[in-house]
């Protein structure tokens, strides 16, 4: 899932400092799950908004709702009346739910409320870890399920390097060397042939490194219908 | 009991079903006094206390909110008063982030024999909100209110 932080509330209220109404929009799949821009998190916001803008001598008329998902057009598009009515939207989406809400209302002031963090999992409740970073060429059926593109700091293809120490990586002795585990998990399973393989360099191209990236299926697409 | 300028005070008590709550009903048969300004709310367990209803209660003109649970080990659910201590520091840091002052949210724990005990900290509650003045939202509204009344619109 995609797993997002929210922004301190001074950050949030600098961002809609000019607007009286406001709508705080919430998003009902991954950062609700993250605990970070769910329904309830969208009630927690909109009440410390209005709260704290009441101390100051500004109320600002501050609502909220959630939305299903607010990367689909289909969930956001429902919206058009109550986000005609504010000033301001603070999307409580991952960066994605804000640029969505803000193509699809192109006339409205939509702000981040979150700042999107990572692709990850809970390692238990409470604590998230990264995962995966979207690379476009998954190689984690060569590493054990382990991702180095991820986990690695360096993101090396032939790890470790010298910097693993007794299982933990240089950069901080709290962040476990993603090729000690490689290693790790590969010796267990009999499968360290997989490691006398030299990967080589690789075609970045696929991940960030080649622009924005799209994916078309034509196998998909709805037929246009020919302008008549 | 009022504050200093005579407003009177509103503090809710979440309570849990299993000890503070019964402690409290205890207290009033053993015929305790404790402030009345005291509202109890009955909850499950601790660990089902809301963020959102702590904040709403603020919102609402609340001028303290108490937290009362299991003794720490003696939890009904095993571990909720645990995971609500953590939850009231956790909305200590934000009504701080809002303007309010984090002393008006407060975690308690009592048996359900300590009827005496909750009645004391219902006391030494509402004490510490005297010392604290009324929740400065509802003098805000108080204020609002008497502009609209000396500038009438229009
Ligand atoms: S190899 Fe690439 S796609 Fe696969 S988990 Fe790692 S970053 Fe994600
Ligand atoms: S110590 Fe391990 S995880 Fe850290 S940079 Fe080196 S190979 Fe990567």
């Amino acid at each position: 899932m995609i797993v997002a932080e929210q922004k301190p509330l001074e950050e949030i209220k600098g961002l809609i400092n000019e607007a009286n109404k406001v709508l705080v929009v919430g998003c009902g799949t991954c950062v609700t799950v993250c605990f970070a821009g769910g329904d309830k998190e969208a009630g927690i916001l909109a009440t410390s908004l209005r709260m704290n803008t009441k101390l100051e001598g500004a109320p600002k008329d501050v609502t909220h709702l959630t939305v299903q998902r607010q990367c689909e057009w289909e969930y956001i598009d429902p919206l058009r009346d109550q986000i005609g009515e504010v000033d301001a939207v603070v999307s409580l989406g991952c960066g994605i739910g804000v640029q969505a809400l803000a193509e699809r209302y192109p006339e409205a002031i939509i702000v981040p409320g979150l700042n999107t963090s990572f692709l990850g999992l809970p390692i238990e409740q409470g604590v998230w870890e990264e995962r995966c970073a979207a690379c476009g060429e998954c190689i984690l059926g060569l590493t054990g399920g382990i991702c180095p593109i991820a986990r690695c700091a360096k993101q090396l293809l032939n790890g470790p390097c010298g910097g693993s120490q007794n299982g933990l990586c240089e950069i901080n002795p709290e962040t476990p060397c993603a090729w000690q585990l490689i290693y790790e998990k590969l010796a267990a399973q009999n499968r360290l042939h997989l490691l006398m393989e030299i990967q080589p360099a690789r075609n970045w191209s696929t991940g960030r490194d080649g622009g924005p990236r799209k994916i078309t299926r034509e196998d998909l697409r709805l037929v246009k219908k020919e302008a008549e | 009991m009022n504050t200093a300028d005579g407003t009177p005070l509103k503090i809710v008590a979440f309570c849990c079903r299993y000890c503070s709550y019964a402690a409290a009903d205890l207290a009033g048969v053993l015929r305790l006094r404790y402030p009345a300004e005291t509202r109890i709310v009955q909850i499950p367990c601790t660990g089902r206390l809301d963020t959102l209803e702590v904040l709403h209660a603020f919102e609402h003109g609340a001028d303290g909110v108490m937290v009362a649970g299991c003794l720490e080990g003696d939890c009904h659910f095993q571990e909720g008063n645990l995971n609500a201590r953590r939850r009231v520091e956790h909305i200590k840091q934000l009504i701080l982030q809002i303007g309010l002052e984090p002393e008006r949210v407060e975690m308690f724990n009592l048996s359900s024999a300590m009827a005496r005990q909750f009645a004391d900290a219902a006391t030494s509650m509402t004490q510490r909100i005297i010392d604290l003045g009324p929740n400065p939202l509802r003098v805000a509204d108080r204020d609002q209110m008497n502009q609209m009344i000396e500038k009438p619109a229009g």
